[in-house]
């Protein structure tokens, strides 16, 4: 296999948008091949992540609409991919298998979604619609939910008060829109404390609404290549050092989901292609759609211990400046998650603080970073590891 | 191969007040709801048996946001049956603000109830539901 690299990235701001799926995925896919020296002709193929195209504009089959945005040649096929929010993170991590095998030389892989745009009723519905349709979403189960019941679990495994975990996970929120406030990219760029989170709203106990990252737009894409290519072409390349992958069926099958086996899996593959562990990783990019779901993760990866990693937050080890920074974008809670585009996102942000672009966010001295996407009820995950 | 138990059979068995479940003849293991392959080892010479409907609480939580057609505030459990499968259902006969921490470990009866569906499933069917053994 071929040494992979990614060249330009871009991302639009999330939040709340007016313009198509499609016109957010022009304007970014656009920007990522200017940035990387290139033009639409040179792209082998386009890896193209959307999730709810057919519930937000009644659009199906966007893979080659999008291509055609950006002028791509009919040579290179444009191919959808849904895995509900590891949408993004799949399609790269494809593009990247293709290119490392010798099919293609230079490609573009992202993803567009236009959540806001369903409303809240609507889009818990067709989120829902990632659970199983009938033994799970038929008894009425949301994402939240899933995550709810994950969070109790937690504090009934480890003995952990749920007081004092509910505390940990307001702190994850705190720290992440502490972080997401030095994002000009977004959705939320205003910093909270643990009374914001704590007074909200329940949403699914004990999450409570600053607990649950948004439905937002937005649309983000990244080049990539070969990577003698990349360096002809880019003055910093960011190397793909490890990927892995890893599904699991529905959550009932799951059983204990303070433990998300297609992650311990994932992240397996992606250390062991890295040649490296947990101490080597200086930023990570994880999927906290949920304040639990960020202390689930960090376990996962083994920055922390199973049953440990409750208070890290709290203690500031996850902060911009701790031992290891978790979510310097934001993350998912702060930045937003647009669905389909939530995994280049997160690239962007990792190959963005490998470059040392990142300006009041940067981690000083960041050379290896971790994305990490989760897709569904804990049914999918994809991990990519970069080093610059 | 032909599918063992279909949705349809299942749901049947629910309309009745059964809970049409698959035992692995290789491993011994309980699969339900019923599925193609044994959940634990994959094998697929599974033969049906009946499942004693009790079980434990696991996890739980009160969706007070809900997908648009259903009425919040309900509770979804996590439960483990006594012969091994965990089942996700509606935990009833408890006011949904009276559901705390004390419900982990709980035992509690298994049953189903039909739930309406909506233009983008596949009709009205059945979803499990739990209540509290006395």
């Amino acid at each position: 296999m071929r040494e992979v690299a990614i060249l330009g990235v871009a991302m639009t701001r999330f939040g709340i948008s007016e313009k198509t799926n499609l016109e957010m995925f022009a304007e970014v896919g656009i920007e990522a091949i200017q940035k990387s020296n290139l033009a639409p002709k040179d792209m082998g193929a386009l890896f193209f992540g959307n999730c709810l195209g057919a519930f937000e504009e009644g659009q199906l089959h966007m893979a080659p609409f999008a291509h055609s945005e950006l002028g791509l040649p009919v040579s290179a096929p444009a191919t959808r991919f849904e895995s509900a929010c590891a949408t993004a993170t799949v399609a790269i991590r494809h593009a990247a298998l293709l290119v490392a095998a010798g099919v293609y030389d230079i490609v573009i892989a992202g993803g567009t979604e236009r959540a806001a745009k369903m409303g809240t009723p609507l889009a818990t519905r067709t989120f829902a619609m990632a659970s199983q349709a009938q033994h799970e979403s038929n008894a009425g189960i949301t994402f939240p939910g899933v995550f709810a019941m994950a969070a109790h679990m937690y504090a009934d495994k480890y003995k952990v008060d749920l007081s004092v975990l509910k505390m940990g996970m307001a702190e994850v929120a705190v720290k992440n829109h502490y972080h997401g406030a030095m994002n000009p990219k977004a959705h939320f760029q205003k910093e909270i404390n643990v009374d914001t989170v704590l007074g909200s709203m329940m949403v699914a106990d004990p999450l409570q609404l600053f607990d649950c990252c948004p439905f937002s737009d937005g649309a983000a894409a990244v080049v990539i290549a070969e990577a003698n290519k990349a360096k002809d072409l880019v003055e910093k390349p960011i190397f793909v050092a490890g990927m892995g992958q890893a599904s699991c069926g529905p959550l009932y099958l799951q059983r204990d989901i303070t433990r998300v086996r297609a992650r311990e899996e994932s992240i397996h593959q992606a250390y062991t292609q890295a040649g490296i562990g947990p101490d080597e990783v200086d930023v990570a990019e994880l999927h906290d759609c949920f304040t639990i779901a960020e202390i689930l993760a960090i376990e996962s990866f083994g920055f922390y211990e199973f049953g440990k990693g409750y208070d890290a937050a709290s203690r500031g080890e996850t902060r911009l400046g701790g031992k290891v920074v978790v979510n310097p974008s934001g993350g998912l809670k702060a930045k937003g998650h647009p669905i389909g585009a939530t995994g280049a996102a997160q690239v962007t942000e990792i190959v963005e603080q490998l470059r040392g672009e990142s300006g009041a966010r940067q981690v000083e001295g960041a050379r290896v970073g971790l994305v990490d996407t989760l897709g569904g009820d804990l049914g999918t995950v994809c991990n990519i590891i970069l080093r610059s | 191969m032909e599918y063992p138990i279909t949705y349809q059979k299942y749901e049947e068995g629910l309309a009745r007040g059964e809970f049409l479940a698959l035992q692995c003849k290789a491993c011994g293991s309980v699969t339900f709801p019923p599925m193609a392959v044994c959940r634990e080892c994959s094998g697929s010479e599974m033969s049906p048996v009946s499942l004693s409907g009790k079980g434990q609480v696991r996890t739980f939580t009160v969706v007070r946001v809900a997908p648009e057609g259903k009425a919040p505030p309900y509770i979804v459990a996590m439960v483990e049956l006594d012969e091994g499968p965990y089942v996700i259902g509606n935990l009833l006969d408890l006011d949904p603000d009276q559901a705390t921490m004390d419900l982990m470990g709980k035992e509690v009866r298994l049953g189903s109830r039909l739930m309406k569906g909506d233009i983008y499933s596949i009709g009205d069917a059945h979803a499990l539901t739990f209540s509290l053994m006395k």
